[in-house]
Parts: structure tokens; C-alpha cells; sequence
């Protein structure tokens, strides 16, 4: 018998009919439920939001004064006939996974996530369902993510060398969870650390929250850089090389994403260094993760969602690629958060 | 490997010149004489004989890593480098390996006399054995292509900082055919040399781009105009009764042009001529099209059959050196005048000729001249100052080019394929077609043109728009044409189309002109006819 799905995908993006809801939508809906509070993912005006309560502080900050609620984790919400709760997805703090229970049959959609601690999110926790939703952005046995010990010690040995040489280190990564998480992996012994005013903003978020960051100074136009020598500057990826950064006299720069695994994306990216960390599922993350949901359908987003599928449906599972139209836009330069 | 392996990365992550040089030299320095000795080969193009075919490498690598060669394949779609895909699939490793990169070479080597099985146990151990960049390196000695930004100009500099020696004087010592095989650093680098110095060239002088009209700049009587050729911009030395040719980015290519030993037995020692390099077939009105000397510069060697089919003779406009004195001080009319007497009695079989100057008495005149410059095989025209001397470098001033407007024509998309690395989720290389009838001919590739806001438009376009899937690259439905630009038009067997385009680019997207209103192949041949 033909029942009408749990979730479905449409032009406004992933839909309950049951329950009238939609989840990370990109265009205006009456209901909208949110994974984490990036741009590609919580957008403006929605009626009412719901996500969870640490996800919300950076989701204000963003889109300003919104109808939403939090919610917590594992908490059991019942909209419609629905039963809609929320779990840790790694990615940042206060990421989210949202299981859609309905008629005995368990939807979950991932967001974006990963599956190593970064000691600052909420640990991933996999979610048994049948229907899984996942992204691909690092859907290719090329990408491999080393411990992130190992990339704290490339990075704070290369802030040294340039401390050493007298050179300002510029590290270059997303505002909004990336620049923390590289933050508070940053050995604060060997130097004073510095922001640029999109970075701190989100610090400033995220510690009023609760989360613990190193002490960082805001590097506004007051700011002499000749008062902070063998500093690191941690800033949008932007803003390297501007007028501003030049300011700081002889330095590097660095950026920090997945993307720096291929060597041809880090000679075009014209820095001094790449290092290769990500806030996404590489290509064995993914794996494990779709394997301990324990689900046969599989939906592949946000991503090598081709390539994946192909692997996915040739190895037993049932995956699809969430068609064209609902992909939303192509990640911009640089990492899709 | 490891010494070799920490070169690789600081050039590699560096776009600092200096940062890149100073590296380069310090290893230098410090290596044993067989590690400096290939790397300098390595880094010029040259690299052991491949032991390995790349089928089997993928096939090894894909087996190794636990995956079908499909995925194997798609990913070396999006990495773009065959050494770097293999580094990346397999297991990861800590790197402890001490064995050199000569001896890793030596190794390779010696795998020529090895049966298969052999073979492939030594690869796959090699990869157990080394990790990271020095299993990626390991894998370029087998694959080639060292491209990590090291022009022979910036290996020259080190090796200058390295062994006190000048730098064109190395420049001199690694051209040619030498190989690792044959020769050893001393040989190569170190022992006395004495025709260096003789070949010694003069810095170029290069033009900037004339963007406005001619107007500007004053009275026609001032200036001198000549055909801005589309050859290669050369260096003819003839010093102590031998020959030396340097290109304009001051690499020597002597060797590719033996065809030009016999202008010695046409000018006296001690002449340097500025000129252009172009293939011109004896009798022929005009130089043959930039593809034939396409084929001329890939050959270290040339052989015979192609050394008749295409010629290359030096187009002479300036002339630098003059029994064996530096005379670019000198205004251009004089020079040109000491030119012209040293070209007078050339016959025609010499492989140097003088480039005509142009008469022109307005600029309204001279417009009409450049418009017929397709015609004659040239880009445009030069305008040089008649008082002005040969500068060094890129001067603004005394000379300008003054180029043709491209050529366009208005075409189909109908295949487009993804860029790699940073580009892998966006559509940036297309395939375009002319009306044939009913049909579609395909004529051209081009990328570049748009704007990264356009990419991503055309990028959602195609997604929702593809008709059929091959590897990376998708039949789309024919509907967006695009004006392309490109400078010159030939013939070619080769393409369904009939013929090839040199620089074709996207200029615009005609998002205003319906499909039916794109050009035909009969366009494209009325533009063979004309230009080709
Ligand atoms: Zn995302
Ligand atoms: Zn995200």
C-alpha cells in the first residue's frame, strides 16, 4: 500500500508532510527545524525555528530577532504525529541531527557533521533509523583526516617558526565554529593570540554560552601590531592579505580546511601553508556512520553525492541522490560549511 | 628521499620567490653530488625511464586501498594528479624510511629487467615504506612531471648562489640533451667551460599593450611600425663562429633550432639579432600557423622529416650586437639601418630574414594595415619609437603592441565537465557547438571567461539540465549560447569539425540570443577561408 513518506524532498527543501515541518529550509516556510546555525543551513525568514538551545545564541546572532525555540538534546518533541528529537552531529557546537520518528519508521537527517571529538562540540552520537540523510562533501577515498593533535602540532610549530622569524602568523578559517575549534587547539605559550572582528564576534557568542576559549584580543584599528610580537591573527579566510592584515607588516598566512588535502587547491589558494582539518566526515567517517545507523536507505547530499552513491549502492545499501533541484546552492570557494 | 622530500615542500608550499630560491640553493649546497644532479634533472623535465605502466599503478593502488578502480578513477578525476591520488588512497603512514632519492632511482631502474609480479612487489613495498610527501615523490619518479613552480630561470639563480658561478653561464651548461645516465654534477656543473661566456644574451625588451588607438601618441613621423608576428620572440647570438638561441624567457633553445647553425655562414661574429622565430615554408607568402612551430618547440631533437616540414627561419627586427659591440644605446633608426645593410645580401635560402617595416603616413592609414594583419599571419603591429634604445624589460613608452581584435563566434554549450580541486562541484570546462543543418558540430573547448557568479549559475543549469553521464563530463541540453573569442583559425583533420581554434575563450554569455540564432559550420569555414 502507497503511503505518503515521513520526509520528502521539494523545491523549499526536506518536508514533513504529516507534520507540516521543514528542515534546513532555503526558502520561507511557516515551520522550520535546523540542524546548526551555518548560513547554507539556517537561513532568513521562517516563521518560527526550533534547534537546539546551543545552537541558538550563534542563530540570533546571525539572523537577528527570530521566532524560535530551543530545544535539548534527546529531548522527544511531538509535532503533528511526529516524534522530532535532536542529537549531537559533531560539526559544531550545538550541531545537531534530527530524528523524525512517524508510523514505526525512523527518518534521521544528518546536517553536516563529523565524527572526531573536537573537544569543543557535542560528541557525534549515531542514531539508529532507517531512512538516513547524509552529506558527501568529503565523499572520496582521497580524503583522510589526520588526529587532530597532529594538525594542533603542524599549526603551533609553524606559529613558532614565524614567531622565531619575527613575522605575524595569519590563520585563515571560517568564522563560525572552524576559527573556535582551531582556537582551542592553539598553544597559547608561544604567543599572544589575536582575532579579527568576525571571529571574535562568534567568540564572544559561543563564551557566553559556556564554552572555554583561550584568551584572545580583538584586532581592531586601536590595536598596535608592533604591541604584539610573534602573534597569531585568527581571521576569515577573507580577509588574508587585505589592507588590514597587511597592517601586521612581514608575515604568513595559512588556511585551515579539508580541501587543503589536494595539493592543487593549496598552490591556487597562493598562502604559505594549508592544513587539512574539517568540521565534515571524510571519506571513512562517512562510512561508519551511515554503517551504525544501521539504515538501508541512504539520501546523499551536499557533495561528491555521484560518486558516493554509486560506492553506497554497490556495497548493499539502497542510496539515492537527493535530486538536482534540491541541492541547494554549490558550495562557494573555499570550504562548504 | 627525506632531504628531497623537505626541498619538495618548502618550494611547494611557498609562493615566495625568494623563499623558493633560497631552499633550492641550500640543498645545493648540502646534497650528496647524485641527488643534486637528478634533482636539477627532475626539475628540468627529466626523469628515470618508466618502469611502470600507469595502468598498472592504478590498478596496484586501487587493489592496495581497498576500493574498485571505478572509485579509483573518479577521484583521480578530482585530484588531477595521478602521483597525488595513489599518495592519498592508500593506508596512511609514518615516514621512516633513510634511503636516498638516488637510490630510490637506481631502484626504479632496475626494475626494467623484472618480471611483473616482481615489479609489483617492489611497488607496493616501496609504498609500506614511505609515507606522505616522500610516497608521493616516490610515485612522480615513476609518473614525471615535477611541477612545483621551478622555472630553469629560478634553478639557474640557486645553483648561481650554491657554486659562485654566473648565472647565464649555468643557464648555458644545462641546456641540451644531457641526462643523469651520462653525465655526472661535476661534468655538468663544475668543469671549465669555455663557449659559456660566448653565449651570453641581452635582457629583452618587451612592449606594453596599446589599448586606446594610436592618436596618443603624436606625430606619425616618430615612429616605426613592423608586424607583431605570432612565432616565438628569439635571441640569435653568433659569437667566436658558433650559434646560441635564447627564448624570450631566457631559456636557450639552441638545440631545437639547428636549422639556424647556417647563419653563421651569413653574418659575421659578433652579431646578436632580435627577431621572430616562425616556421616559413620556403616561397610561402606568409609563416605557417603557430601550430606548426608548436610542433617544433616540443622537440629537444628534431628529426629530419619534421626539420623539412617546418622550417624555422629568424624574422630579424633589431639588431643588438654589432662586430661584437653593444649597441642597444644606439636610437632604433640607426640600428635598423646597420640592420637592413646586414641583411641586404642574404639569399633566400638563409634562415634568417629581415622583418619589413611598415610605410605609413596617419594613423588612419596604419589602421587600415592592421586590419589586414590576419592575413598576413600577424597578431597586430609594433609601433617603436624611431630615437628610442633597446631597453631591458617591460618599458612603457618607446614600443607598443598594437593587437588585432580577437575573432568571435556565437555557440552552443553542450558539454560541460567539473574543474578539479577547489572547482570539483562547479562546471567550468564546456564544450561548444556550431548549426550544421540540424545538427550540432562540436568545434571547440573553452573555459575561462566567466565569472565565478556565472560559474555557479551555469553550474545549477547543468545539474538540472544533463541529458547523459560520461566519467565527469555531461551531455547537456542545448540551450545557452556564449560568444567565443579566439586569435587565429586553422584547419584540422583531427576535429569533427573540420577545424582548431588557437585561444578560444568564453568572452560572454548570450543569455539574449535564442539557441536557432548561433553560428553554423558554414561561419566557422567562411572564417577558415579568410584567416586560416
Ligand atoms: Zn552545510
Ligand atoms: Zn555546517
Amino acid at each position: 500500500m502507497a503511503r505518503t513518506k515521513v520526509l520528502t524532498f521539494t523545491e523549499k527543501g526536506i518536508y514533513c508532510p504529516a507534520s507540516d515541518f521543514y528542515i534546513d529550509p532555503w526558502r520561507p516556510v511557516d515551520r522550520a527545524l535546523i540542524t546548526h546555525g551555518h548560513a547554507d543551513h539556517a537561513r532568513s525568514g521562517m516563521g518560527s525555528y526550533l534547534a537546539t538551545h546551543a545552537a541558538l545564541p550563534v542563530m540570533r546572532h546571525r539572523l537577528g530577532d527570530i521566532r524560535a525555540e530551543g530545544i535539548a538534546f534527546g529531548e522527544t518533541r511531538r509535532i503533528g504525529g511526529a516524534d522530532v528529537s535532536f542529537h549531537p552531529a559533531g560539526h559544531v557546537p550545538g550541531s545537531a541531527q534530527i530524528r523524525v520518528a512517524l508510523g514505526g519508521e525512523v527518518w534521521v537527517v544528518s546536517g553536516d557533521y563529523k565524527l572526531v571529538d573536537d573537544g569543543f562540540s557535542e560528541p557525534f552520537a549515531p542514531v539508529k533509523c532507517d531512512h538516513f540523510i547524509t552529506e558527501s562533501t568529503f565523499g572520496l577515498p582521497v580524503f583522510r583526516w589526520m588526529p587532530q593533535r597532529d594538525v594542533a602540532g603542524q599549526i603551533n610549530s609553524w606559529w613558532a617558526s614565524c614567531a622565531a622569524a619575527g613575522k605575524t602568523a595569519f590563520l585563515g578559517a571560517y568564522a563560525l565554529g572552524k576559527a573556535q575549534r582551531l582556537l582551542s587547539m592553539l598553544d597559547p605559550e608561544i604567543g599572544p593570540i589575536l582575532t579579527h572582528g568576525a571571529v571574535e564576534a562568534t567568540n564572544a557568542v559561543l563564551r557566553k554560552q559556556g564554552l572555554s576559549l583561550p584568551a584572545t584580543i580583538h584586532a581592531n584599528d586601536e590595536v598596535d601590531p608592533k604591541q604584539h610580537p610573534g602573534a597569531i591573527v585568527v581571521s576569515p579566510p577573507s580577509a588574508l592579505g587585505s589592507k588590514w592584515a597587511r597592517r601586521f607588516g612581514p608575515q604568513e598566512s595559512a588556511f585551515a580546511s579539508g580541501w587543503m588535502a589536494l595539493r592543487g587547491v593549496r598552490r591556487r589558494r597562493a598562502g604559505d601553508r594549508g592544513f587539512v582539518i574539517s568540521d565534515h566526515a571524510d571519506w571513512s567517517g562517512l562510512l561508519s556512520a551511515i554503517t551504525e545507523t544501521g539504515a538501508e536507505n541512504i539520501y546523499v547530499t551536499h557533495g561528491y553525492t555521484d560518486v558516493f552513491t554509486r560506492y553506497l549502492n554497490e556495497n548493499g545499501w539502497q542510496a539515492q541522490v537527493i535530486p538536482t533541484q534540491f541541492e541547494g546552492e554549490p558550495p562557494e570557494s573555499g570550504d562548504a560549511e | 628521499m627525506k632531504r628531497f622530500a623537505t626541498l619538495f615542500n618548502t618550494i611547494d608550499q611557498s609562493t615566495k620567490t625568494n623563499v623558493k630560491v633560497a631552499a633550492l640553493a641550500e640543498y645545493f649546497g648540502d646534497a650528496t653530488d647524485a641527488d643534486r644532479l637528478w634533482t636539477i634533472a627532475l626539475f628540468s623535465g627529466r626523469r628515470p625511464k618508466r618502469a611502470v605502466t600507469t595502468t598498472r599503478l592504478r590498478e596496484w593502488a586501487a587493489e592496495v586501498a581497498g576500493i574498485p578502480l571505478w572509485l579509483f578513477e573518479d577521484s583521480y578525476a578530482v585530484v588531477g594528479d595521478l602521483a597525488e591520488t595513489i599518495a592519498l588512497v592508500l593506508p596512511p603512514n609514518p615516514s621512516g624510511d633513510d634511503r636516498s632519492l638516488t637510490h630510490w632511482i637506481t631502484e626504479l631502474r632496475g626494475l626494467a629487467d623484472l618480471s611483473e609480479p616482481e615489479r609489483k612487489a617492489f611497488v607496493l613495498a616501496a609504498w609500506e615504506a614511505l609515507g606522505g610527501t616522500e610516497r608521493f615523490l616516490f610515485n612522480k619518479l615513476i609518473t614525471g612531471g615535477f611541477r612545483v613552480g621551478i622555472s630553469q630561470k629560478l634553478m639557474t639563480r640557486a645553483l648561481a648562489r650554491a657554486t659562485g658561478k654566473p648565472e647565464t653561464e649555468l643557464a648555458h651548461r644545462l641546456m641540451g640533451n644531457w641526462h643523469p645516465d651520462d653525465t655526472t654534477w661535476h661534468a655538468l656543473i663544475e668543469a671549465a667551460d669555455a663557449s659559456a661566456d660566448a653565449s651570453r644574451p641581452y635582457p629583452f625588451y618587451l612592449a606594453y599593450a596599446l589599448e586606446e588607438g594610436p592618436e596618443g601618441l603624436g606625430d606619425t613621423g616618430a615612429w616605426r611600425a613592423e608586424w607583431k608576428w605570432d612565432g616565438i620572440r628569439g635571441q640569435l647570438i653568433l659569437r667566436d663562429g658558433d650559434y646560441y638561441v635564447w627564448s624570450r624567457g631566457e631559456e636557450l633553445m639552441t638545440d631545437r633550432f639547428p636549422e639556424l647553425a647556417r647563419a653563421i655562414d651569413h653574418m659575421p661574429s659578433g652579431t646578436v639579432l632580435d627577431g621572430e622565430l616562425l616556421v616559413w615554408l620556403p616561397g610561402a607568402a606568409a609563416p605557417a600557423s603557430f601550430n606548426a612551430l608548436q610542433a617544433r618547440i616540443g622537440r629537444k631533437t628534431v628529426p629530419k622529416k619534421l626539420l623539412a616540414e617546418a622550417p624555422v627561419v629568424l624574422h630579424a627586427y633589431d639588431l643588438l650586437e654589432w662586430q661584437g659591440t653593444d649597441i642597444r644605446h644606439r636610437p632604433f633608426a640607426e640600428r635598423r639601418a646597420l640592420l637592413e645593410a646586414a641583411c641586404a645580401d642574404l639569399p633566400a635560402d638563409a634562415p634568417i630574414r629581415l622583418s619589413p617595416q611598415i610605410p605609413f603616413h596617419s594613423w588612419d592609414a596604419l589602421a587600415a594595415q592592421r586590419s589586414a594583419a590576419r592575413e598576413a599571419q600577424a597578431e597586430g603591429l609594433m609601433l617603436k619609437r624611431a630615437d628610442s634604445p633597446y631597453l631591458a624589460g617591460r618599458k612603457k613608452g618607446d614600443w607598443w603592441k598594437w593587437k588585432l581584435d580577437p575573432l568571435t563566434i556565437d555557440a552552443v554549450m553542450i558539454y560541460a565537465q567539473s574543474g578539479s580541486g577547489r572547482r570539483a562541484n562547479l562546471f567550468t570546462d564546456f564544450t561548444f557547438a556550431v548549426w550544421n543543418g540540424n545538427e550540432l558540430v562540436p568545434f571547440t573547448k573553452a573555459y575561462s571567461g566567466l565569472t565565478d557568479a556565472e560559474f555557479r549559475q551555469i553550474t545549477a543549469w547543468v545539474r538540472k539540465n544533463t541529458l547523459e553521464r560520461f566519467g565527469p563530463v555531461r551531455k547537456v541540453t542545448p540551450h545557452h549560447v556564449f560568444e567565443i573569442a579566439f586569435e587565429g583559425i586553422q584547419p584540422s583533420p583531427r576535429h569533427k569539425s573540420g577545424v582548431a581554434l588557437r585561444f578560444p575563450r568564453i568572452k560572454r554569455w548570450r543569455q539574449d540570443k535564442p539557441l536557432q540564432e548561433a553560428n553554423t559550420l558554414d561561419d566557422l569555414n567562411e572564417m577558415l577561408r579568410q584567416y586560416g
